[in-house]
């Protein structure tokens, strides 16, 4: 028991009558990166809100730190750090003031909260900025701001939801490196949401995988793209200069295929399955009169995990180039973003 | 969580919120220039009783005798020399009945006096004489001020020549005279020795109330709602801060900003528009306070039930316009049609304004305004109960 930071069991949380998460259970291990991958929409934000207590669970029940946040919020609410999709800053406030108004409600005395300050600062090189407004910052010295405010109470559970959203590389990196070293220095139990894929896979000690409110799947980020070549799928990559709807629709007639994607003007990837299927793809090309410039099955990434077993993919801006072979039923109108 | 560090969560939250309200110099400017925009509106649009002067007054003489043996050059000259003391008219002598009618339908004056062609002849056969008041019935409310005004004027003149008439023909002496002539002098007073009635006294209050109360309905629901939707409240509520902090540091970060606001109206009303303040200045802000009290829970009903800044504004600005209309800032409450008098009395304004005025205007104190007192109190509890069970459950969302 010690060794668990969180636990849910059958989280449910119902928006009217959608149904935003479906009976999550999950167990987090002190100390671990766990990571919430899915589209917009899949309810990664709102499962983070129910465990930090800012929306109750309408079903099931989930332990933060030990303590029940249904019934135990406050003693939740002192041991958690909370980065949310929106920066938690004000915006005429300068960064001390940010940090000290905030290390103020967690209770912190005013001589270590004055040390504890300096300090983070120093850590994200911000120390020159402390008396700026915040306004007056670049989004990427926002957030570093943003996550060392999370930081102020020395939270044992770290939640960022989408960090990297709207981040350019560098920031994004920065904000990458820097979770990690409070993983590794802390000790600190980071749940990261995104729908970044490589971001999963680089941080994640253990991913789950949430499509519709519901865990598909839940593994290390290894073990995860196993599930693709155990199932003895192969993710073929082509490089076809003459790509046609016909051909599309060919390869996907192919009994071995599974999905087809459009990568972009010349690549197409598609999960086929069987030991001919990389022949059966080559003919179906070739007999469409499809030139071949390369072929290669592909190490698979978390996106192909993602494809294999949701059927559609993760970002949804490209959903309508990926053709599966059965329609993929939405579960009526996706709601934006969350429903408060 | 004890109630101190509670209490300090609160004043955290409300020195952020003061922070960013002061270092916002636009809406700082609008907190000053709304009142004064305001109080000049309304103390300009309204017209005083006393505020009546330089009227534009045509004046034709008809009188068929001139010279020493017409009386009515005597009428002029009293006339002239009564307005010099009033300033009311600005009085400006035309040709002819028709210059009268015309010069008042192009807008160069207000109103006129004819006096008639038989002035002097009537008054020596011992008739009356005949003065026509002119008026401009496009502007009914200042015509009939001017009637008034008028008719007490010449009604004036006419109990001179009266007096004076009786005290040369039978000797008797001047103030024996006039209590014949007019034997009833009426006087006015207010509660207010020495005070005659002024429109911005009436209002002033008003403002005052209002001022404070706009600034809390919209403000609150603003401060609330805004950080709902930028996401900065999400930080308040996973940080171990009660929502009761939450909402008291709000509560009163607007209502210090509404109390500046409804300082800056007294101070203009009296600095500006001569409003004498009779009663005690302590007490009015103490009644601004529960006024405030009595309405806080109204504003936070209503920023739990909407979601978005936007709606939370529409419903506020709907509840408030009215409002300010029924709650007697403008118009006294008692020159309503009775309907709308029974709405009032369901209005917490209504007694804030109502209490202030008579601190202001009358100066009592607390004795007198008791009831108004228990009824803000009373206000205020019940919609505060209601606003605190909504929000602890809006917040859960």
């Amino acid at each position: 028991m010690a060794d668990v930071a969180i636990r849910a069991t059958n989280l449910v949380k119902k928006f009217r009558d959608f149904v935003a998460v479906d009976h999550l259970s999950f167990e987090v291990k002190k100390g671990e990166i766990f990571g919430f991958l899915g589209p917009n929409g899949a309810g990664k934000t709102t499962t983070i809100r129910m465990l930090c207590t800012l929306s109750s669970p309408t079903e099931g029940s989930a332990t933060v730190a030990g303590f029940d946040v249904a019934h135990q919020g406050d003693k939740v609410r002192e041991h958690i750090g909370l980065v949310s999709e929106k920066m938690i800053m004000y915006d005429r406030l300068t960064a001390y003031e940010n940090l000290r108004l905030f290390g103020e409600l967690y209770n912190i005395p005013r001589k270590a909260l004055r040390e504890r300050i300096d300090e983070l600062l120093k850590v994200v090189n911000m120390e020159k900025w402390a008396d700026h407004q915040i306004g007056t910052f670049s989004t990427g010295m926002k957030q570093r701001i943003n996550v060392i405010r999370a930081l102020l109470n020395e939270p044992e559970i770290l939640f960022l939801d989408e960090p990297t959203l709207g981040l350019d590389p560098q920031s994004t990196n920065e904000i990458r490196d820097f979770a990690r070293s409070i993983n590794d220095d802390a000790g600190t139990t980071i749940i990261l949401t995104t729908h970044a894929m490589a971001e999963a896979d680089m941080l994640c000690d253990r991913i789950s995988i949430v499509d519709y409110g519901k865990i598909v799947a839940l593994d290390t980020p290894s073990n995860l793209k196993k599930v693709i070549i155990g199932a003895d799928t192969n993710v073929i990559e082509l490089d076809v200069p003459n790509i046609t709807p016909t051909l599309v629709s060919d390869i996907q007639s192919l009994s071995c295929t599974q999905t087809v994607t459009v990568e972009d003007e010349t690549h197409i990837k598609v999960h086929a399955s069987g030991d001919e299927s990389c022949d059966n793809v080559i003919d179906a090309v070739r007999s469409g009169a499809g030139q071949i410039r390369s072929i290669h099955n592909v190490e698979p990434t978390l996106e192909d995990v993602f494809l294999y077993l949701t059927g559609h993919e993760v970002r949804e801006q490209v959903a309508d180039k990926v053709t599966t072979k059965e329609p993929s039923s939405r579960h009526g109108p996706r709601v934006q973003s969350r429903i408060r | 969580m004890g109630v101190r560090s509670g209490i300090r969560h609160a004043l955290w939250i409300a020195w952020k919120d003061l922070l960013d309200i002061s270092r916002n110099r636009m809406g700082l400017v609008m907190l000053i220039l709304m009142p004064l925009f305001m109080m000049g509106m309304v103390g300009y649009i309204f017209p005083s009783n006393s505020g009546m002067s330089n009227v534009p007054v045509a004046l034709v003489n008809l009188d068929a005798a001139q010279g020493n043996a017409s009386l009515s050059t005597k009428f002029v000259a009293q006339l002239n020399a009564l307005n010099n003391k009033t300033g009311m008219m600005d009085l400006s002598t035309v040709g002819s009945a028709t210059d009268v009618k015309s010069n008042i339908q192009n807008g160069q004056q207000s109103a006129g006096i004819i006096i008639g062609s038989n002035f002097t002849s009537d008054l020596k056969t011992g008739k009356q004489a005949d003065v026509t008041l002119v008026l401009d019935q496009s502007n009914p409310q200042t015509a009939s001020l001017i009637e008034t005004q008028l008719t007490q004027a010449i009604e004036q003149m006419g109990t001179q020549t009266a007096t004076y008439g009786l005290n040369q023909t039978y000797k008797t002496p001047l103030n024996y005279s006039l209590a014949q002539v007019a034997p009833y002098n009426v006087q006015t007073t207010g509660i207010v020795p020495g005070q005659t009635t002024n429109y911005f006294e009436f209002v002033a209050p008003g403002i005052m109330g209002m001022v404070v109360m706009m600034s809390l309905m919209t403000g609150l629901p603003h401060a609330i709602s805004f950080e709902r939707e930028v996401g900065t409240l999400d930080g308040m509520l996973a940080a171990p801060v009660h929502r009761m902090s939450i909402l008291g540091g709000k509560v009163i970060a607007q209502t210090t900003r509404g109390m500046m606001q409804g300082i800056i109206v007294l101070a203009l009303s009296i600095v500006l528009f001569g409003v004498v303040v009779q009663g005690s200045i302590a007490l009015i802000l103490g009644i601004l306070l529960l006024g405030v009290f009595s309405l806080v829970g109204l504003g936070v009903l209503i920023t739990s039930f909407t979601s978005t800044e936007e709606t939370a504004t529409m419903i506020m600005m709907t509840l408030t316009f009215p409002m300010m209309f029924l709650s007697g800032v403008f118009f006294p409450i008692s020159q309503m049609p009775q309907f709308m008098q029974v709405i009032a009395q369901f209005l917490p304004l209504t007694y804030t304004i109502s209490a202030l005025r008579q601190v202001v205007v009358l100066g009592v104190g607390v004795p007198a305004i008791s009831r108004d007192i228990v009824i803000l109190f009373g206000f205020g509890i019940v919609l505060l109960s209601a606003a605190l069970v909504a929000f602890e459950h809006a917040m859960k969302r």
